[in-house]
């Protein structure tokens, strides 16, 4: 990779994520996925592999694949071992000399293959070393079965298994913070990130991951349009929005080092961020309003955390 | 060359002769000893396969579909819970046409929790599109895992393939075996080189897609077919194998058959015991033979039908319930295929052996008087039945 970031020259490379997948318009998925496999090196070939999900079924249905390179789907729940397998083989074949180039591992998964039923398979090949990268694209519930909530769910959020009503008020509990558990993985790099601005930030962790020997871990804010419910034509701004709330910081962690690689220039209140989306309606209803000053509250103790880890 | 080995070490013995691409390895009774002895072989460098040491049988299944696809041999072995664990991925790796082998140490399913011998694990897994060959003994064991790569690699089958043999029974027990030269082995077994593999430098592959109702019967048909076609390919395999060997295998093996009059059908190494029993009633000139099941997928219902269709009483015996509340699944499958006799035996089934309990050459010799018993009155009595089960009183 160049030194200096070139968007225009960036997305001149042949597409990897061809157009044509049946994602819907506003979704992000399709666009972290383009954004992350646009960091390979053109003369690199990949093997994606995919967890069950939105991704899964709208960019493989039979006959036609929208990648360019080789593509593995197995199940929901076993995709980091799905990755393992595949650079097993790699390392054997290799070893055997049947098979020559640098080949790269990169898995897409949902956060419902990834926060929970994943977690084992990708707790465990992180523990193995494998050289791989695990991108989760985040987007807060189950939206490929039709928008039930999961451990990366936000307080309040509503969704059909937390659903708001006379005595209930969306999810009770707060979002599991993976980044941090995959931190604790002690790999080598792993980093939060979400396609802002002209994407630098998504295309740099992505780079690093690719490049960096053993397992690597992405988490990357994927919203969704059916699930957050917004117009499909402001995917851009609510992305920003969370990154400027602090919702969701952009950080890394590289060899055990912190480092903030984003910080708002004017940190915005909690509500910006909340107020676009249909998922947190209630929220602004008169009478809740406690619970935007405790959602403010825990993003605040949490950003003030990030600061303190990150020497910021 | 003869040796003295446990079925275990007979199959990791054989797998290292194989020397897989790629193992996915985790430990479970009682199939524990084949991933421990293979790590001895790495360690000791006499093999080069990347030995993957997941956390679940869900991700050895797992890393065995992936590494295949990719274009390596892969290889794993279970038993029991782990297969169980493994069920929804036992479909896809069949559904991919992935020829891995498993090794499976059969061993009965919870709950209760229990460590020994019968078939629900593999037998849960029956329909999972698996080729299944049972063993009787070490030898077989030894024999069926060298003998399931070039069955299920042939490109017009590209099956995965399950081979088992009986929990602790046939794993632990150490008996003289006959181990064939390695590079023997290798010659049978021959390279891997699949037509198409993730790591194909000139030609990227797609697994694994969302397939929608007008292709999936039509993926589901082909898997089928490849089942059907795999009979005469075991056959194949069997005869060149017979050429290295001097053993001879067929689906099934048939034990003073030719004019029995009263016949078992069953699996694994019961059928010592039933073999014992066979020779001492034909000792007293009670025509008795036996069937020992030995593919049981593709299930051999033809061939077995015209075995059968001589005699006048035939007791199915499984070792496990199936909880069909109308038989086993090997009385079932059976059944079946002695509908389209001219002329049918009578038939029962005894479920038998649960949790590993014992059956002796006596127990076996009841079963026989049964059958004598039917065939002269004509009576089958209780359809299904199980054998040596107490009652509440012995229990007490």
């Amino acid at each position: 990779m160049s030194t200096v970031y070139n968007l225009k020259r960036e997305v001149e490379k042949p597409v990897r994520l061809t157009g044509g997948h049946r994602l819907c318009a506003g979704c992000g998925a399709g666009v972290v996925v383009a954004g992350v496999l646009r960091a390979l090196n053109k003369e690199d070939r990949a093997v994606v592999v995919n967890a069950t999900s939105c991704l899964q079924v709208s960019t493989f249905m039979y006959p036609y694949t929208a990648y360019m390179d080789s593509y593995i789907h197995s199940a929901f729940e076993n995709s980091a071992a799905t990755c393992s397998g595949v650079e097993a083989a790699y390392n054997a074949l290799k070893r055997r000399g049947k098979v020559e180039g640098t080949v790269k591992f990169i898995t897409f998964a949902g956060d419902g293959g990834t926060y929970d039923i994943g977690f084992q398979s990708l707790s465990g090949a992180m523990e193995r070393d494998h050289d791989m990268v695990y991108v989760c694209y985040d987007n807060e519930a189950y939206m490929n079965t039709g928008i039930q909530r999961s451990s990366s769910t936000p307080r309040f959020a509503r969704t059909t298994t937390t659903p708001v009503g006379s005595v209930g008020q969306g999810k009770k509990q707060n979002k599991k913070d993976l980044t941090e558990i995959l931190v604790a993985h002690h790999i080598p790099y792993i980093a939060q990130t979400a396609p802002i601005g002209n994407f630098r930030d998504l295309h740099s962790k992505s780079y690093k991951a690719i490049y960096t020997e053993g397992p690597c871990f992405l988490n990357v804010l994927s919203p969704c349009p059916r699930g957050w419910d917004y117009p499909m034509a402001r995917l851009a701004e609510i992305i920003k929005l969370a990154v400027d709330t602090c919702v969701w910081p952009l950080y890394e962690v590289e060899a055990g080092v912190w480092r903030l690689t984003y910080i708002p220039k004017k940190k915005l209140p909690v509500e910006d961020f909340l107020r676009p989306q249909g998922r947190f309606r209630h929220m602004f209803q008169k009478g809740n309003e406690w619970m935007i000053e405790e959602t403010q509250a825990y993003v605040d103790q949490k950003w003030e955390r990030l600061l303190e880890y990150t020497g910021a | 060359m003869s040796h003295r080995l446990s079925g275990n070490e007979a199959v990791a013995y054989a797998m290292k002769q194989i020397n897989p691409d790629v193992i996915g390895a985790f430990p479970i009774t009682p199939s524990t000893e084949i991933p421990e002895y293979f790590a001895q072989y790495v360690a000791n460098g006499e093999v080069n396969t990347e030995y993957v040491a997941v956390e679940s049988e869900h991700s050895s299944m797992s890393v065995c579909i992936a590494a295949q696809a990719a274009g390596a041999r892969s290889v794993c072995a279970t038993s029991s819970c782990g297969l169980a664990l493994m069920y929804e991925l036992l479909y896809v790796a069949a559904s991919c046409r992935l020829p891995i082998t498993l090794a499976c140490v059969n061993r009965a399913l919870s709950g209760p929790i229990n460590i020994n011998h019968d078939y629900s694990d593999s037998m849960g897994g029956r329909d999972a599109g698996w080729i299944q060959i049972y063993a009787e003994n070490n030898q077989e064991a030894y024999d069926n895992f060298i003998m399931a790569m070039p069955i299920g690699e042939t490109p017009s089958i590209r099956l995965p393939v399950m081979t088992c043999m009986d929990g602790f029974v046939t794993s632990h027990a150490v008996e003289n075996i006959e181990l064939l030269e390695t590079d023997v082995v290798r010659r049978f077994i021959g390279e891997y080189n699949p037509e198409h593999y993730l790591l194909k430098k000139e030609n990227p592959l797609a697994v694994g897609p969302y397939d929608v109702s007008p292709y999936y019967m039509e993926h589901k048909v082909l898997q089928a077919e490849a089942m059907k076609a795999a009979k005469a390919r075991i056959l194949e395999v069997a005869a060149e194998f017979e050429k290295i060997s001097g053993r001879c295998y067929g689906l099934f093996e048939e034990y003073r058959m030719e004019d029995a009059q009263l016949a078992l059908v069953l699996m694994g190494s019961t059928a010592g015991t039933a073999k014992a029993a066979v020779d001492k009633l034909r000792e007293n000139g009670v025509k008795a033979g036996l069937v020992k099941m030995r593919v049981f997928r593709p299930f051999p219902g033809e061939e077995l039908a015209r075995v059968l269709a001589g005699t006048r009483a035939v007791a199915v015996m499984d070792k496990s319930e199936g909880f069909s509340a109308n038989g086993g699944p090997l009385f079932a499958e059976t059944r079946s295929a002695l509908y389209d006799l001219k002329e049918r035996p009578y038939l029962i089934d005894i479920v038998y052996g649960l949790g590993g309990r014992d059956v002796k050459v006596e127990d076996i010799e009841k079963v026989f008087s049964r059958l004598a018993n039917i065939a002269l009155t004509g009576e089958i009595g209780p359809l299904y039945t199980h054998m040596g089960q107490r009652s509440k009183e012995e229990m007490a």
